[in-house]
């Protein structure tokens, strides 16, 4: 083989701390290489014609890259060594970037390393074999988790651009926290009506299939041909039968069930339908407050039920979907502020959460719109809002910043302002971080229009004092200690990833950052994507976002969506594991070990063997370390390659 | 390149693509110093890994091996991870039998996020091989047969 080097000095990310020319002069004593030098910027226009020149003038049939991360550009460098005529497969990359010149700055010693990773790169391509990869068939249907804005803004996305969308939700109504939000910023526009439409639209659709109060129960396959199991939860009522009428809710007996869609701040019947404008507007049984399911004696609503669709022996329901690929849209939770003491943890009636306020200004909420203190139904007269909590604070395991609290919080005391003439706000704030279209001028507004009091501190202490909160910080502009007479305090909570997150990752064989937020293929070029294939992400389950980020990045992930379709057939990835047939002995251990379910037995002249389904395969090499013969060997990384890149360290 | 006398040691990384060597590049692209003894060889999975791979890498003279996969449950191909951590597992009981000191191998899981955590692990493992010093060599007139010998039990 003759093997080209090329020594990225990446401008001087590179060259600053490895000494590329001397890399490259080493190089050209390898085995096998022919050709060696060091380049300005082999990702550039110039550089990539420079290895198609080299490949055609020194007749090379083999190319190493010494430059970035193989993640960031060995599909460009593969690519290159493409248009000079060779196989993709015979490109090795070096990583002497992000794994030398950037964490460390002894020059002699990142030279040696960035030397030996080249030895390596060079030895290993010396047992490269060109791969081709085959086309495989895949299924045009996109399944959508999440039924959040960014999770209908990708279906609708999806369904206009003629693909049949399955959409799963985890409650019984889409919406998510959208729905919850009584106004928005900056506009101060009514949440509800820009969202109602889009969700009418979403249950109209006759190219969406919305399944709700269900959930992700397995993910098998790959990208093009996903098996997805879901569960649809019981909800002890036939909803191909319920009108949503409203009737079992104003007869049921049962009038303490938590109200989860407004935020625990009231209470609602066991069986109920969330809230007026719920899509599917179907209702639901508490099972935890039913006295039919929990005493067995009731049964009024299935009385009264004109439609005879309550059936209290409905069990969960399983129902397999065949998708083509996933867009994950699960959102966020609100942080748990009760762990703050000196907040109250949770004693105090009248310190709530910002979205539960959001409940109580919304007309559709359980005080009807009015502004209401929890403890005693007062309306109050000095409301605190203080900022970040939950967020920007080690202490509790959140140094992050949710970003829109800021945002919400001016938008708040804005409207209590409109709600009561008569009283008064208090922001307790770290910083100001307004940094969206208009959003800096609103919180001016909120400041210098309806009168909030902005106080730069945080709050050290909260106690009842009379019938109110005494509520003490230091105000840092002023060098001074505040104390205020609150009548309701509101506490922006931050977001954190949704209860869940996780375990679904897990299905989805997706990463997740320490915070439990989805990882994104790259945090600059690939957001929307994972590093599954076929799988992409949608709104706040990659991290806390705005509702126009949100909705931009639904689009994203719809039309990444629309893009990978836009092609009747995929190619298979030839990294895949083939198995030697004479070496094979029929043991069947590498069957039960593949994951996907990759490996199949074949009768060869009446022996048993082994047979690898190439487009199911998708490359771990687990039955690879497996096989007790060397039979089975993962294509790009078979037990040679991998060894001679030992052999290429360990000779000295 | 012979490894820097006095300054380094031969340690070999057996990466993930898609955690470990992903919160490699990351420890790289947030500038997190790390020793330059460690090289790394970049796999598909953590399950990918033979104990064989490990064995070859010591008996060829490494100083010390480090293993690092996805954390266990968040494996990209659901479960190469589980595989890898019960085949270390015994390896590692195992060195003392074959006469290497089991603090010379670890294994470890590092997600791709976690830049910080990699340049902890690279750091701590470095230092840990450094107290044990360079790895007694198989030399002498009987090295190569001796080698073939260790081959042959593996």
């Amino acid at each position: 083989m003759k093997i080209g080097v090329f020594v990225c000095h990446c401008g001087s990310n590179i060259e600053g701390t490895v000494d590329t020319a001397a890399v490259a002069a080493a190089a050209r004593e390898f085995p096998g290489v022919a050709f060696a030098t060091d380049t300005m910027y082999t990702c550039s226009e110039p550089g990539q014609e420079e290895i198609v020149n080299a490949i055609k003038e020194h007749q090379l049939d083999g190319v190493v890259v010494a430059s970035c991360t193989p993640r960031m550009h060995e599909q460009t460098f593969r690519r290159t060594v493409e248009r000079a005529g060779l196989n993709r497969y015979l490109f090795e990359m070096a990583n002497i970037r992000e794994h030398v010149s950037w964490i460390g700055k002894d020059r002699e010693a990142n030279t040696n390393k960035a030397t030996d990773l080249v030895r390596m790169a060079a030895s290993k391509l010396l047992h490269n074999r060109p791969l081709l990869s085959k086309q495989f068939d895949i299924n045009k249907r996109v399944l959508i988790i999440g039924g959040g804005v960014a999770g209908i803004q990708a279906a609708l996305d999806c369904a206009e651009g003629g693909l049949e969308v399955v959409l799963v939700e985890k409650t019984t109504t889409i919406g998510g926290k959208m729905a919850k939000l009584d106004k928005t910023f900056p506009t101060v526009d009514c949440s509800c009506c820009i969202l109602g439409p889009r969700m009418v639209d979403v249950a109209q659709h006759p190219n969406i299939t919305l399944y709700a109060y269900s959930e992700i129960e397995e993910v098998s396959g790959y990208v093009g041909n996903f098996d997805v199991k879901v569960k649809k939860k019981a909800t002890y009522v036939d909803w191909d039968k319920c009108t949503g009428c409203g009737i079992c809710m104003t007869k049921c007996p049962s009038k303490k069930a938590t109200d989860y869609f407004n935020e625990g701040i009231g209470k609602t019947t066991a069986i109920n339908i969330p809230f007026p404008q719920a899509i599917p507007k179907k209702a639901k049984i508490d099972a935890d407050f039913c006295m039919k399911l929990q005493k067995g004696k009731c049964g009024i609503c299935a009385k009264v039920c004109p439609s005879g669709c309550i059936d209290f022996t409905q069990q969960d329901e399983f129902v397999t979907e065949k998708v083509g690929a996933i867009v994950a849209a699960t959102g966020f939770d609100l942080f748990d502020w009760t762990v703050y003491g000196e907040y109250g943890g949770g004693r105090y009636p009248d310190v709530i959460t910002s979205l539960q306020y959001e409940r109580m200004l919304s007309a559709s909420g359980p005080t009807g719109g009015h502004i209401k203190r929890p403890s005693d139904g007062k309306e109050p007269k000095n409301v605190v809002f203080i900022q970040c909590v939950g967020s920007r604070d080690k202490s509790v395991g959140r140094p992050y910043c949710t970003g829109f609290c800021c945002m919400y919080t001016a938008k708040q005391a804005i409207l209590t302002k409109d709600h009561l003439p008569e009283s008064q706000t208090y922001v307790f704030y770290m910083d100001i971080r307004a940094t969206g279209k208009n959003y800096d001028e609103f919180t001016r507004r909120a400041m210098e229009e309806y009168n909030a009091k902005y106080i730069r501190g945080r709050v050290s202490m909260i106690y009842p004092k009379g019938d109110s909160l005494l509520v003490r910080g230091a105000d840092t502009l002023m060098g001074t200690q505040v104390e205020v007479d609150a009548d309701l305090v509101v506490l922006a909570v931050g977001a954190e990833a949704a209860a869940g997150a996780a375990g679904l990752a897990e299905k989805l064989r997706i990463s997740y950052d320490s915070y439990g937020f989805y990882m994104e293929g790259h945090p600059k070029l690939k957001p929307v994507e994972t590093n599954t294939a076929g799988v992409y992400l949608a709104g706040s389950c990659q991290g806390p976002k705005d509702i126009p980020s949100s909705v931009a990045q639904g689009s994203a992930a719809a039309s990444k969506v629309l893009g990978l379709f836009s092609k009747d057939k995929l190619a298979s990835d030839p990294q895949v594991s083939v198995v030697d047939i004479k070496r094979c002995i029929g043991c069947g251990k590498c069957m039960k070990t593949c994951p996907f379910g990759a490996i199949k037995e074949i009768d060869f002249r009446g022996m048993k063997k082994a047979e690898v389904i190439e487009t199911v395969c998708q490359g771990c090499g687990i039955c690879t370390s497996t096989c007790p013969q060397g039979a089975a060997q993962l294509q790009h990384f078979t037990d040679n390659q991998i060894l001679s890149e030992v052999n290429a360290l360990c000779q000295f | 390149m012979p490894v820097l006398k006095g300054k380094e040691l031969r340690i070999v990384g057996f990466l993930c693509n898609w955690c470990s060597y992903g919160g490699a590049d990351t420890a790289g692209v947030g500038r997190f110093n790390q020793p330059t003894d460690l090289r790394i060889i970049r796999v598909p999975c953590s399950g990918r890994i033979d104990p064989l791979f490990i064995m070859k890498t010591l008996m060829n003279g490494a100083d010390g091996v480090l293993v690092s996969g996805c954390h266990p449950r968040d494996c990209h191909y659901a479960e190469g991870n589980f595989y890898a951590r019960r085949r270390l597992e015994v390896l590692h009981r195992f060195l003392p039998i074959l006469g290497f000191e089991p603090g010379r191998f670890e294994y470890t899981w590092v997600s791709a996020s976690e830049g910080q955590r990699w340049q902890q692990v690279v750091t701590r493992f470095t230092e840990q091989i450094h107290k044990l010093g360079p790895a007694p060599k198989i030399a002498g007139p009987e090295a190569s047969a001796t080698l073939r010998q260790m081959e042959a039990v593996l």
